[in-house]
């Protein structure tokens, strides 16, 4: 039990796949530009590692283990058609959300931040379980960051910032700072 | 509308500068930062990609005919997939110290937008020849941006390049900068480096017209 909390910690914050892996950055620098879009999309992309999480077991366990090199394909596979059938579902029984998450549901495809939880899960040997735990944690983890970095750049917006450095080049060193913030969360591991 | 026959040179600066995949593009940044703490691995990390996108690009242009429009972006996936799996076995079993450092971030060479981009953008509607060019721009501009920034990181982090010390005993090392967040942070800077250059550019692009109008009026009435 103490490691199953151990490992939803790591991911959500000391590990954070945002802001200590460098994963999912595209949106995280791209649709961060308003709070509300952000929490959406986060929401979203839990659901989907949540579901890749457990697909990803299913493979290791049964199909993997006869052909190891097809690993990487069979993954990404499995990830796009998620999607693409989470879509479908959801268009199907809840058009009032689909509408909500619009553009944000196919762009989760293209998001590392799934593949990387995906081949982290694998080298590290997790379990079903333990892979559903970390799943969770770094999802919310690719949230908060994600809500964050919405909030800080929201307020910057008014800041008076020269129009050089507007735009991505201040978006990261502000993820720079956050990131920095973040680091501090590594203390956890001494005090346990 | 005659089509124009690109410059195959032309395509291939456009990558390295103009168009640059990371300063310019802004894309491909996930695997760019996560290995970038050391020149070596940097390197490494832009080798994997250059080999990955030309050959996908090649790919992708000679079977352009025979790829249906509406499975065209799983269709790219998976020969990129294809690539990345052949590269990931070969360094495995090449240079073992560097694979292992890198670790899960070459099978993360599949989810960089920039290899995709290209093929979409470019490789799946130009010949073959012009694609594999404009894969190589794009690659070694790639990989110019990686080893800028690993240098960088490197040099201010851990005072050595390529391993070699550089300042001899008494430099305190920035050891931040070989953290996550001086990957943030340099790339920042970069960027705005990258902007500056740009404005500066634009700006002595203006000041010439308008000399060069002044002058035009100027001369026109006689």
């Amino acid at each position: 039990m103490n490691e199953l909390v151990w490992i939803f910690i790591s991911s959500l914050l000391i590990n954070n796949f945002v802001l200590a892996y460098f994963l999912g950055l595209c949106p995280f620098l791209g649709v961060s530009g308003r709070l509300e879009t952000s929490l959406r999309l986060g929401l979203a992309t839990v659901f989907v590692m949540l579901i890749t999480a457990f697909c990803a077991w299913l493979l290791n366990t049964y199909v993997l283990i006869y052909a190891p090199y097809l690993r990487l394909i069979s993954f990404i596979v499995v990830i796009a058609s998620t999607v693409q059938f989470i879509e479908m579902v959801i268009k199907r029984l809840s058009p009032t959300l689909f509408r909500a998450l619009g553009i944000f549901l196919p762009l989760i495809t293209t998001n590392c931040a799934i593949l990387g939880l995906a081949i982290f899960s694998t080298n590290k040997g997790y379990g079903l379980i333990e892979g559903m735990i970390y799943a969770l944690g770094a999802g919310l983890g690719f949230t908060l960051a994600l809500v964050l970095m919405a909030g800080l750049r929201e307020e910057s917006e008014l800041a008076p910032v020269p129009r050089l450095i507007r735009g991505t080049a201040m978006n990261l060193i502000i993820a720079g700072i956050l990131s920095m913030a973040f680091m501090g969360f590594a203390g956890l591991f001494s005090a346990a | 509308m005659p089509k124009v026959q690109p410059d195959a040179y032309q395509e291939f600066i456009k990558g390295l500068w103009r168009d640059n995949p990371v300063f310019v593009q802004v894309l491909g940044m996930c695997p760019m930062l996560a290995v970038t703490n050391s020149a070596v691995n940097a390197l490494a990390m832009g080798g994997a990609t250059f080999f990955v996108l030309v050959a996908s690009s090649f790919l992708v242009s000679s079977l352009k005919q025979w790829i249906p429009k509406q499975v065209r972006i799983s269709t790219y996936i998976i020969i990129i997939a294809t690539f990345v799996t052949v590269t990931d076995f070969a360094l495995a079993a090449l240079v073992p110290a560097i694979h292992k450092e890198l670790g899960a971030f070459i099978p993360l060479i599949v989810a960089n937008c920039m290899i995709l981009g290209r093929q979409e953008a470019f490789a799946a509607k130009n010949s073959v020849r012009l694609a594999v060019v404009d894969a190589l721009g794009m690659a070694s501009g790639f990989l110019f941006a990686l080893f800028a920034l690993g240098s960088v990181r490197e040099i201010l982090g851990e005072g050595k390049f390529f391993g070699i010390d550089l300042f001899g005993p008494n430099f305190e090392p920035w050891v931040i900068m070989v953290l996550p967040p001086g990957g943030f942070l340099t790339l920042g800077l970069l960027l705005l480096f990258f902007n500056w250059v740009g404005e500066r550019k634009k700006r002595l692009a203006e000041r010439l017209a308008d000399v060069d109008a002044g002058a035009d009026a100027g001369m026109t009435p006689q």
